[in-house]
C-alpha cells in the first residue's frame, strides 16, 4: 500500500532573483512499513524532499500525497494537525524541549492530540523502556547524552503512532556506539510497530541498514535500489 | 496544572537573571505607583473628610438658587415639623440647620472677613464634633450670646476667650446687621481654610443678628459616608419641590475641591503612564529576546504539531507570569509601607508646613490602604502583558518552520 506519493515534485528557491533548483521533478512512491534512506551529496535536495513530504515547505511544482491526502490542499491549522496526527519527526539536533523531562518530551505530541492520560502514560513508558531510557525518564535533555536525547526524540516521534517517521540525518551528531544503538532500536520498532521510516542521511551505517536506498543528485532521483 | 502553563512557567526560569531583573523592574514600578497613589488618595481623602465631614456634610438642602447666589435673602423658613419629616425620610439621619453669611469681624485695630455660621449647638456637635475642637474656653450653649471663633481668626484679630468682637454684616432683606459678642471659645480645625474663616453663633442669636428669625440658609444631612449619598439625595428630591428647594451632594457643594482633586490626579496619572511606558519598554526588550532566541524551537514545535495559537498562548502566559510575579512582589512590598504611613502619617513642620497651609492644605500626608489602588496596578500590568504578547503573536503567525530551523 502506498504511504507517500510524490509526483513531479519540484522546489525552486529565489525564483525571481537567482533561482536555485533544489528539487527537479521527483516522482516517488514510498510504501507502508518501508525503512528507506534518501542519500546524496550535500545540496542534492534530501532535506528539501523531506520538508516537502512533511508539509513543512511548499512545492514550486508537482504534489505530495500522504495516505491519499494532497498536502498542497492543506494550510494553517489543518496542515499542523495533519502533521501532528500522521507524521513523526526526528531531527539531526534532537530538538527536545529543554524545560521538559524525557517523559514529558516523549508525551508532548500525544498531549497536543488530546489523548487520555492513561493512554499517554502507558504508551510513553513502553516506548521509553523500548529505547532503554526508563531509568532516565525524569531527566531533562541537558542531563542526557546526545544518543539518549536522540532516543527520546524517536520516542516522541513514535508516541502518537504516526503513519510514518521522517528522520533528517538522525545519526549525524552521534558517536558510532550511540548511532548503532539508535539504528537497532529504530529497526526493531519498524519491525514491531510497522512504522514507516524515511531517512535522509550521509551515514553509511544507516545506508547499510536501509531496505531501500534512494539517491538524489542535483535534485533528481539518480538511483532507487531495493534490497 | 495545564501542561502549557507548566511549560510557560519553566520557560521563564531558563534565564533566571533576566527574569528576576524584569520582574524587579515591574515590582519597583508597582511599589512606586501604589505608594504614590495611596499617598495622594490619603491626602485628598483627609482633606475632603475635613471639609465635608467636618463642615459641608455629604449633602445639603437649600432654598432653590442658593448655591448660585449664596445670600441670606435666599434663606428658607425653618419648621421643626418639616425637619422631623425629612429625618423620617432619611431613615432617622439628623438634619442640621445653619444660617450662614459673610460678615466683618473687628476688634477695632484689626478687622477680618469671616463666614458667620449660626448653628444649633447640639445638632452641630453631634454632626461635626465641634465641641471637641474647642481648644480654649467653652463650647456654645443654645441660649447664650457667646461667639465661637476659629483659631486663625482669633490670631488675626488678636483675641482670646472673654474678649469682645464686633460683627458687621448685611442682614435679611438688606437690613443692617451688627452686634458685639464676647468670645466664649476658640476652635481649631484640621483644614487651614476653615481655621481662617469660621465664626459661630448659636442659631437663635444668629437669626436675631441677621434679622432672619425662624430662617436658615442650609440644612446639612448628617450622613455616615459617601455610600449613603445617592439614597439620601433620591429620598429628599422625592420629597421636595425642585422649584422651591435644591438638594445637593458633596461634589456639587464643593466643586472647586473636586476639580482640584481631579486635576491633581490627572497629573499623577500622566507621571504613572510615563513610568509604565518605561517599564513597558524594558519588558518589551525581554519579550523580544525571549522570542528571537527561541525561533528555532518555535519552528520545531510547529513542525511536530503545535498550533501557532497554542504557541502564542504559551508566550503570552510567560509574559503574564513574569509581569504578575513582579506586580505581586511590588504589591507585597507596598502594603506594609502604605499601611505604616496610614497609621503614622507624614507630618510636615516648619516652612514646608507653612507652604501647605498657604494653599489651604493641612500639612499632614497620610496614605490609605485601598484595594482599588492595588487592583488598578494589577489590571495595568495585565494590560501591559497583553500588549507585549502582540509581538510574539506577530512573529509566530508568520514563522516558517523551515526558515526557523535553518538558523
Amino acid at each position: 500500500m502506498s504511504m507517500i506519493v510524490t509526483t513531479d515534485l519540484s522546489r525552486t528557491y529565489n525564483p525571481d532573483t537567482i533561482p536555485v533548483h533544489a528539487l527537479r521533478g521527483v516522482t516517488l512512491t514510498i510504501g507502508s512499513g518501508e525503512f528507506t534512506a534518501i542519500v546524496g551529496p550535500s545540496g542534492s535536495g534530501k532535506t528539501t524532499l523531506l520538508n516537502l513530504i512533511g508539509g513543512l515547505d511548499t512545492p514550486s511544482g508537482g504534489r505530495v500525497l500522504v495516505g491519499g491526502t494532497d498536502m498542497s490542499r492543506l494550510s494553517g491549522n489543518a496542515l499542523i494537525d495533519f502533521r501532528k496526527n500522521h507524521i513523526g519527526f526526528v531531527f539531526q539536533s534532537y530538538n527536545l524541549i529543554p524545560v521538559l523531562t524525557a517523559y514529558e518530551n516523549a508525551e508532548f505530541v500525544m498531549l497536543l492530540q488530546g489523548r487520555p492520560e492513561k493512554e499517554r502514560r502507558e504508551r510513553v513508558r513502553a516506548l521509553l523502556a523500548a529505547v532503554g531510557l526508563e531509568a532516565h525518564m525524569d531527566r531533562r535533555p541537558s542531563q542526557l547524552s546526545g544518543g539518549q536525547q536522540q532516543r527520546v526524540a524517536v520516542a516522541r516521534a513514535l508516541a502518537p503512532r504516526p503513519d510514518f517517521i521522517l528522520a533528517d540525518e538522525p545519526t549525524a551528531n552521534l558517536d558510532s556506539h550511540s548511532a548503532e544503538n539508535l539504528l537497532d532500536m529504530m529497526a526493531r520498532l519498524n519491525g514491531e510497530e510497522g512504522t514507516t521510516f524515511l531517512f535522509s542521511t550521509h551515514d553509511q551505517r544507516v545506508i547499510d541498514r536501509a531496505r531501500r536506498v534512494i539517491t538524489l543528485v542535483d535534485g533528481e532521483v539518480a538511483e532507487d535500489v531495493r534490497r | 496544572m495545564n501542561r502549557s502553563l507548566v511549560l510557560a512557567w519553566r520557560n521563564i526560569w531558563r534565564n533566571k537573571r533576566r527574569t528576576l531583573i524584569s520582574a524587579a523592574s515591574v515590582a519597583f514600578a508597582v511599589l512606586f505607583s501604589v505608594s504614590v497613589s495611596s499617598l495622594q488618595k490619603g491626602g485628598w481623602d483627609r482633606m475632603l473628610d475635613n471639609v465635608v465631614r467636618f463642615y459641608f456634610g455629604y449633602a445639603q438642602v437649600h432654598a432653590a438658587g442658593y448655591s448660585e447666589e449664596q445670600t441670606i435673602d435666599r434663606s428658607m423658613a425653618m419648621d421643626a415639623d418639616r425637619m422631623r419629616e425629612w429625618e423620617g425620610a432619611l431613615g432617622g439621619r439628623q438634619v442640621v440647620p445653619r444660617l450662614e453669611s459673610f460678615a466683618l469681624a473687628s476688634t477695632g485695630p484689626a478687622t477680618v472677613g469671616v463666614l458667620l455660621s449660626g448653628i444649633d449647638p447640639e445638632r452641630e456637635d453631634a454632626f461635626t464634633g465641634l465641641a471637641a475642637r474647642v481648644v480654649k474656653g467653652a463650647y456654645l450653649q443654645p441660649d447664650e450670646q457667646g461667639l465661637l471663633v476659629s483659631a486663625g481668626i482669633a490670631t488675626d484679630l488678636g483675641v482670646g476667650v472673654g474678649d469682645t468682637v464686633i460683627l458687621l454684616s448685611q442682614g435679611y432683606q438688606s437690613a443692617t446687621a451688627d452686634g458685639k459678642y464676647a468670645v466664649t471659645g476658640i476652635v481649631s480645625f484640621g483644614s487651614p481654610d476653615l481655621n481662617k474663616l469660621m465664626v459661630f453663633l448659636p442659631l437663635a442669636e444668629a437669626q436675631y443678628f441677621f434679622g432672619a428669625e425662624g430662617r436658615a440658609t442650609s440644612f446639612v444631612l448628617d450622613l455616615e459616608g459617601q455610600d449613603e449619598v445617592p439614597g439620601a439625595l433620591a429620598a429628599m428630591r422625592g420629597l421636595l419641590d425642585p422649584e422651591v428647594h435644591e438638594v445637593l451632594g458633596w461634589e456639587e457643594l464643593i466643586p472647586d475641591l473636586v476639580q482640584a482633586r481631579a486635576f491633581d490626579e490627572a497629573g499623577s496619572v500622566i507621571v504613572l503612564i510615563i513610568l509604565y511606558l518605561i517599564i513597558a519598554f524594558g519588558l518589551f526588550g525581554t519579550v523580544l529576546m525571549m522570542t528571537k532566541e527561541r525561533e528555532y524551537e518555535f519552528g520545531v514545535l510547529i513542525a511536530i504539531g503545535m498550533r501557532r495559537g497554542q504557541l502564542t498562548g504559551i508566550l503570552w502566559a510567560e509574559v503574564l507570569f513574569l509581569s504578575l510575579m513582579g506586580a505581586l512582589a511590588g504589591m507585597a512590598m507596598a502594603l506594609p509601607v502604605v499601611a505604616w504611613f496610614q497609621v503614622n502619617p507624614i507630618v510636615f513642620t516648619g516652612e514646608m508646613a507653612d507652604v501647605y497651609e498657604k494653599f489651604g492644605v493641612e500639612p499632614v500626608m497620610p496614605t490609605v490602604v485601598d484595594a482599588r489602588i492595588f487592583l488598578v496596578q494589577g489590571a495595568t500590568i495585565f494590560l501591559l502583558a497583553a500588549a507585549m504578547a502582540v509581538y510574539p503573536w506577530l512573529r509566530i503567525r508568520s514563522l516558517s518552520p523551515v526558515t526557523a530551523m535553518r538558523h
